[in-house]
This record gives structure tokens, sequence and C-alpha cells, in this order.
């Protein structure tokens, strides 16, 4: 990797966020509606004596959900399109390197993820008193690393796609299972042993019981730490694979 | 005269099917070589392997000293894809300096590239909301950056007025004169006089490397096209009579 190229990379792909002012709007604000109607849903429902409020345990868990579905598609379909447009071959006949072009692309994403899970955040604190036992700021920690996630993953599926219409359809095959099997519908201890096995090796699982812990624990605990780094480890993973997936000759 | 490219038995299949038989040729340094034929004949082909980035099947590529797509060329050959290869959502000054940096270089590379083709005025417009023609004129200012010694365009002119085109190619005229050596691809065949050599290709074949006059010579025509049908009629006869004797 070249500072340099890497550098030029990333700004590249923030300006070209940057003329599309109505995908800026749909990722500042998707997540705090999402939010919004979440804590209107659980407004009335009864918590028990002791317990967080449902609206605090899925909005948390929520969180890291949205940035990491939104930078998935965000990356998955801006990554296909440097492959059909023709920009990727001509990009790999410049100096740039392979790596170079996919952590742009974690690095520019990540920065958008650092503003929206702020926001989202903000707002589910500020305005619907989300409470949580730890700090915010690791929550936000915890979204932007599940974004960057999603990055990586997106870049690494795009490989596996000829048209839009197939990245798009991705979504449910990479994103769904780790929504439904992450611990917030059933709890990963209380799963049948291979739904739990499978939960085990899927990343999402770690980043929302990263989540959980901040969520229970007032200090940042260690198996909060450990889960973050298993889905740093393969988020670092993923952008390597996606490197080799990308040939400088094609037929 | 120097080589600056040099292509050897080059085959190219894509799934069975063969897109390139043997290809042979050598292209001088400092010169403007066409690459002339029908759509479908193979000419992207053979520029995508001297360029390396197609996989080829046999033979061999040599530009400038190395094998075709080696690491040390990336800062030596610049590359116009027959799409236009640039940002739709990015400025065209955007998209230069992008590619500027890429290469090590600043904002007034960037500069230097669109005023030579003639996008200065437009620089601060978004890619996409360009005409067909000033789109792959943008991605034309790319492959100038950093002043390649070889330069591979295909079809560079496909869609520009006659003015803009007159002078594009003498802006080609004067980069050769400089020592840069450019191949440039058209199914035009009266772009022909603007190249000191012309390869004639089809259906994967070779069918002339020569210069204009030599080609007029060998096929006993001033016009190109005529001389393009006179040879592919002299290939269809000559070699294997069995297969000629039958048409």
């Amino acid at each position: 990797m070249n500072p340099t190229i890497l550098a030029a990379t990333t700004g590249r792909i923030l300006r070209q966020l940057r003329h599309d002012r109505r995908t800026i709007a749909l990722l500042a604000v998707v997540p705090t509606a999402l939010l919004t109607l979440l804590y209107h849903m659980y407004a009335d429902q009864p918590t028990a004596p002791g317990q967080p409020s449902a609206f605090d345990r899925i909005a948390l868990v929520m969180l890291g959900v949205f940035p990491f579905i939104v930078m998935f598609l965000v990356t998955s379909i801006a990554m296909l399109r440097e492959r059909t447009t023709g920009t990727l071959e001509r990009l790999l006949t410049t100096p740039l390197g392979k790596l170079d072009l996919l952590f742009g692309y974690g690095l520019a994403f990540g920065l958008a993820a650092t503003v929206q899970a702020g926001l989202a955040a903000g707002v589910a604190y500020w305005l619907f008193d989300l409470d949580t036992a730890g700090s915010p700021g690791l929550v936000v920690l915890i979204s932007v690393v599940d974004a960057v996630l999603g990055v990586a993953l997106g870049l690494l599926c795009s490989a596996f796609a000829r048209t839009e219409f197939q990245a798009v359809q991705f979504m449910p095959v990479v994103v769904a299972p780790q929504i439904l099997l992450c611990g917030l519908f059933v709890r990963r201890d209380q799963m049948a042993g291979w739904l739990g096995a499978v939960s085990d090796v899927l990343p999402l699982s770690y980043a929302v019981e990263a989540l959980q812990e901040v969520g229970r624990h007032a200090e940042p605990t260690g198996t909060m730490w450990r889960d973050l780094a298993v889905v740093g480890g393969t988020i670092v993973v993923a952008l390597v694979l996606g490197a080799a997936t990308l040939r400088r000759r094609t037929g | 005269m120097e080589t600056a490219v040099e292509v050897r038995d080059l085959v190219v299949t894509r799934g069975r099917r063969p897109v390139l038989h043997g290809i042979s040729c050598t292209i001088p340094r400092g010169s403007i070589t066409g690459l002339l034929g029908p759509s479908g004949s193979g000419k992207t082909t053979l520029l995508r392997a001297v360029v390396g980035v197609q996989v080829v099947a046999g033979g061999s590529v040599t530009v400038l000293g190395e094998p075709a797509g080696s690491p040390r060329l990336r800062r030596r050959v610049g590359y116009l894809t027959q799409a236009p290869s640039v940002y739709a959502d990015l400025t065209v000054r955007e998209n230069a300096r992008y590619f500027a940096r890429l290469h090590g270089l600043g904002a007034a590379e960037a500069d230097r590239v669109l005023g030579a083709v003639g996008l200065a005025d437009a620089a601060g417009q978004l890619v996409g909301t360009l005409s067909g023609g000033q789109r792959s004129r943008a991605s034309l200012a790319c492959a100038l950056i950093g002043r390649p010694e070889l330069l591979i365009l295909d079809e560079p002119t496909v869609g520009q007025d006659p003015v803009l085109r007159n002078e594009l190619w003498e802006m080609f005229r004067a980069m050769a004169a400089d020592g840069c050596t450019l191949v440039v691809s058209s199914h035009v065949m009266d772009e022909a006089a603007r190249c000191d050599r012309l390869l004639l290709i089809r259906e994967g074949r070779l069918i002339a490397d020569d210069t204009l006059a030599g080609i007029r010579a060998a096929a006993g025509t001033d016009d190109v096209e005529a001389a393009f049908l006179n040879l592919v009629r002299a290939r269809a006869t000559t070699p294997v009579s069995a297969e000629g004797g039958a048409r």
C-alpha cells in the first residue's frame, strides 16, 4: 500500500459521495427514522422490573445493525459500478495497488459511517433516552466497526455479482441470517446447538454481543474487546480476500 | 528503429472461441500506428493484451523491453478504453486530479491534460452531464497523465466533431514527435492517412502490417477501404487453394 494513493482514493470516494446529495441524506436520515419508528412501537410496552426496556434492548442492537446493512448495500453497488464502468480496469493499469483501492473504500465509508452512527446514537440517547450502563462513545465505536464490516463484506460479495440485480440480492443472503442469529430474537445460548455453532462463525454475532456488553456493564469488558477484535480481524480478512478477487488480467 | 512493442504468435481465446489466431507484429518507437478493422475483429483484444489486462492463451507481448503488464510499466503506459472509463459522479477536474495523484503528480498536470483535450472550460462540470464526445475526451485526458512513453488509444476520436478530431490528431502527431509511441484503433478507414504505419485486422488475423503507401501498392488501389477489401479477397483465395477455389 502507498499512503499517497490510499489518501487520494479515499478522497475520491468521499468526493463522489459529496456530489450525491440524496445518498448523503439517506445515509443520515434512514437509521434515525428507523429508530424513531422503533421508539414509538415500544412506547407502551410494559417493562419487567430490573430488566432493560424493550426499546433499550433492541435500539442498542439496531445501532450496530443499521449501519452494517446500509454500508453493505452502498459498498457492493459502488464496487460493482467500478467493475461495470471500466474504471476498475483502468485503475489496475495505474500504479494503484489492489489494497489501496479496498482500504480506500473501507476508510471512506468508515468516515461516512462515523457521521451516521454519531447522528443515530445522538438521537437515541438525547431524544429517546436510550439507557446503557456503559459509555455512548463505545456504542458509536462499535457501530462504526460494524459499518466497516458491512463495507468489507460488501466489497467481497460484489466480486460474485455481475449486475446490480445480483448484488442487491446478496443482501438477504449475507445479511439476513446474521441478523436472525445474532442473539436479538433468541438468545444465542438458548439456540439449538447447530444454530449456535452457525451463530458463532458469523461476525455480526460478535458485534451485537459487544454492544450488549456496553449495555450491561459500566466499564468496557474483556468480552467486549475480544468481540471487537474478532470483528476487526474479519474486516481485514474480508478486505484481503476481496483484493484477491481483483484480477488485473481478465478474459 | 527501436521497438516499442513486440507481439509474437499471440493467441487469445474467449470460452473455446479463438479471438486472436497467432498475431505477430512490431511497433517502432516514436510512431503512430493505426489498428484498423471492423467491429468484432479483435482490435480491443489486441490492445488489451499490449496493456497487459487480457488473459492470453499463447505467445508473448513485450512492451518497452518488459513483459506486457509488468508493474514497472504502469507508470510508462497510458490506456484509453473504448467506453469512457471516468467517474460520472465527479467533475472533469476531480477525475483528472485523482488520476494525476495516482501517478504522484499534482493539479498542474491535471490542468495540462484537460487543456490538451480542450476541456479546460468544462473542468468544473460533472462528467455525467457531459456530451458523449466530451466524456470520451475526459477519459482521454486521464490517459495522458504523466506523459506516458506508450499510449494505447481504443477509438479515441469516435463521436468528436471534425474540428476537434483534427486537433486531437495534431496533438497525437506532436506527441509522437516528442518520442511517444501511439497505437490508435479505429474502424474509420479515413483515419489511416494520419498514421505512420497500419495494422489491418480481420477476424482475429492481421491481413496487413505496413505503411499506408505499402498497403496501397500491395492492394493496387489508393482507397484504404478498397485496399482492405482487396487484401481480404487476396487472403481468401491465395493461401489454401482447396478452400479458396470453392468460393
